[in-house]
């Protein structure tokens, strides 16, 4: 599903420097799986997601998205293919304002070119798959912080993507919340879609299968948890 | 081409960023009122000068005898100079070419007109069948004078709306005989006059039938003529001073007597007028022209800074897979809309102002304060240039930012 093979990348710092964030990244995901890459900020991790996300590029080496190298992408290919591939769940909700939970998860439909009645149908589906049916009217900011993550969740999956992209997703969240995001998302993965979360709180990453360390832009470690053993699908 | 969900998307925007909305068509809305009001208070001071100039063509000249004021070629001053139908014949024969309309007169003040029990005095004017666009007399009913009026000497009269009104009241003057110094005469036409009330309180006869009346001799009062409308202004006044030169030869005129023949020439006064409204027309143009690119500018920074407020949600619906041109789109759609809506608001409002103002305003020489269609679907027509590009640069700029930064902006 995800592939990697000698990821790099660097930001520029001012005119001549540059800060080197992925030093050669090997890494293979298949579909189905529910991983987490754990560090501490500034291991690269976000820049890692970022570029799974096709939000950013990559510099060197290879990434293959759903079997298709990823390479000399522009904006609007990028921006179909995240239509097509990817779900994305941000630490900060990343809900639009002004426009109601339902809208806000039928938006990628919208992209997606499908029609206004099967948007809201759809969308609706969606919402009450987590549990916020009887919120689709409500704006996010009527919404509590676990709500708000719950409607990023359906908007995430309302495409029916082939990965979920949840970058810090119970950040903002106390932890009777973190733990609800958690089980929504270990739900999902049940029902076979593959979900990739970025963490930094070992109590996230243990409620996912598989957990890769990343430190200084380096994988340091990747271990199947208890949890993932006993799915009995890394044997 | 038409989206309905694009549009749904975007009246959603619209609608729920209301601030942002009003605040951006008001900077709009207000530029036009501003261009559309000043537009139309210019051509309001361009009527009134149209308007004082209106009683008569613009290319008309008149020209009456007074009295000489140098002895010459051993004739007394002060003698008087008294044209006469040969020089009808004269001025005809010299100046074919220069001369449109030509009418004498014979002029007659105060003349008691009466109409059954009502009377009053008018002036009366022996004219020939020319004298009509002399005036720009317009007929409302029946006729003007005509050449077999003059031949058989007719007792008809084209009495002005005004004298109509004054005698006949509600009532059509139209084939009834009004008596004028104790003789009847037949109204065969009713005019009106852009020169006004005065200008239609005046009585036309043929020129034969006043000169046999009021006059001995065939004397005349004045001429009035139109010169030739393909004649500029300068070979206009060159004509009429060649015209005054031979008509002192013929009367044994000094040469530099100003008083003897006094000519009065339109056509200065047009050549004034057209050099000041020239002059009016580009300080409106100017400021007008200020106006527009003032509220150009000020719906570019808006959008420039509408598009810095909503970096991230453009960046969220990056993520949500938003095509760089499907960003373009809907900023610059926005951008026109409201352009297009808020400038046609303030047009409407502007064209309304000057209607509910206009008659207010004659007072201070604005008459008719009004802007021409063309103006309007020009100014139109710049806005939604105007917006586009407003929307343009931005939204190229915001569909540029990587998602990711455009995530991270706040």
């Amino acid at each position: 599903m995800i592939e990697f093979k000698k990821l790099h990348k660097s930001y520029p710092i001012g005119k001549k420097d540059s800060l080197h964030v992925l030093k050669g990244l090997d890494l293979k995901i298949n579909e189905g799986e529910f991983v987490s890459i754990m560090g501490s900020s500034g291991s690269g991790k976000s820049t890692l997601l970022n570029i799974v996300g096709l939000l950013d590029t990559h510099d060197e080496g290879e990434y293959f998205l759903n079997e298709q190298k990823i390479e000399k992408l522009d904006e609007k290919k990028a921006a179909i293919l995240r239509n097509k591939f990817l779900g994305f769940v941000f630490q900060s909700f990343n809900l639009i304002g002004y426009k109601t939970a339902l809208e806000n998860v039928a938006l990628p439909l919208y992209y997606k070119g499908v029609g206004r009645k099967e948007r809201q149908e759809t969308a609706l589906k969606y919402l009450d798959k987590v549990g916020l049916k009887n919120w689709a009217t409500h704006l996010p900011n009527e919404l509590s912080g676990g709500q708000k993550q719950r409607v990023a969740i359906a908007r995430a999956l309302v495409t029916n993507p082939k990965v979920v992209l949840a970058d810090e997703p119970t950040g903002a969240l106390d932890s009777t919340t973190t733990d609800s995001v958690m089980e929504l998302l270990t739900d999902i993965n049940n029902e076979g879609m593959t979900v990739f979360v970025i963490t930094h709180e070992e109590e996230v990453a243990e409620q996912t299968d598989r957990v890769v360390r990343l430190k200084d832009g380096v994988i340091i470690s990747d271990e199947i948890t208890e949890k993932g053993k006993l799915t009995g699908r890394y044997v | 081409m038409f989206d309905l969900d694009r549009w749904q998307e975007i009246f959603q925007t619209l609608s729920k960023n209301k601030l942002r909305t009003v605040l951006s068509g008001f900077t709009i809305a207000f530029a036009i009122l501003l261009f559309t009001l000043l537009f139309g208070i210019g051509n309001g001071l361009k009527n009134t000068f149209a308007q004082q100039f209106a009683g008569d063509s613009d290319k008309s000249v008149y020209i009456r005898g007074g009295r000489t004021t140098k002895p010459f070629k051993g004739l007394q001053s002060g003698r008087r100079i008294q044209f006469k139908n040969d020089d009808s014949k004269f001025i005809n024969e010299n100046f074919e070419n220069e001369i449109e309309f030509f009418s004498p007169n014979v002029e007659r003040f105060n003349v008691l007109t009466i109409y059954k029990g009502e009377q009053n005095r008018y002036v009366v004017r022996g004219v020939y069948p020319d004298y009509q666009p002399l005036e720009s007399a317009v007929i409302e009913q029946g006729r003007f004078l005509s050449y077999l009026d003059l031949e058989k000497k007719s007792k008809v009269v084209a009495i002005g709306r005004m004298v109509e009104k004054d005698l006949f009241g509600k009532f059509s003057a139209l084939g009834k005989n009004i008596t004028m110094d104790g003789i009847s005469y037949k109204v065969i036409g009713v005019f009106s006059d852009p020169g006004g009330d005065r200008d239609e309180r005046f009585i036309y006869t043929p020129f034969t039938t006043a000169q046999g009346m009021y006059r001995t001799n065939d004397y005349l009062d004045r001429f009035g003529l139109t010169y030739n409308p393909n004649l500029s202004v300068d070979e206009a006044l060159a004509f009429s001073s060649q015209l005054t030169k031979l008509l002192k030869e013929k009367h044994n005129i000094h040469p530099r007597d100003q008083a003897a023949i006094r000519v009065q020439n339109y056509a200065e006064g047009t050549r004034n007028v057209q050099q000041f409204m020239g002059v009016l027309n580009v300080i409106i143009l100017f400021i007008g022209i200020g106006t527009l690119v003032a509220g150009i500018i000020g719906i570019s920074n808006i959008m420039v800074y509408i598009v810095k407020e909503r970096t991230k949600e453009l960046g969220i619906r990056k993520s949500l897979g938003a095509t760089p041109r499907s960003i373009i789109g809907m900023i610059m759609t926005e951008s026109i809309f409201i352009t297009a809506l808020a400038g046609y608001a303030g047009l409407m409002i502007g064209i309304f102002s000057l209607k509910a103002i206009g008659s207010s305003l004659e007072d201070y020489f604005i008459v008719n304060p009004s802007v021409e269609t063309y103006v309007v679907v020009g100014a139109t027509i710049v806005l939604i240039i105007a917006g586009t590009i407003a929307g343009y640069i931005p939204a190229k700029r915001a569909a540029k930012i990587k998602p990711i930064e455009a995530l991270n902006a706040n």
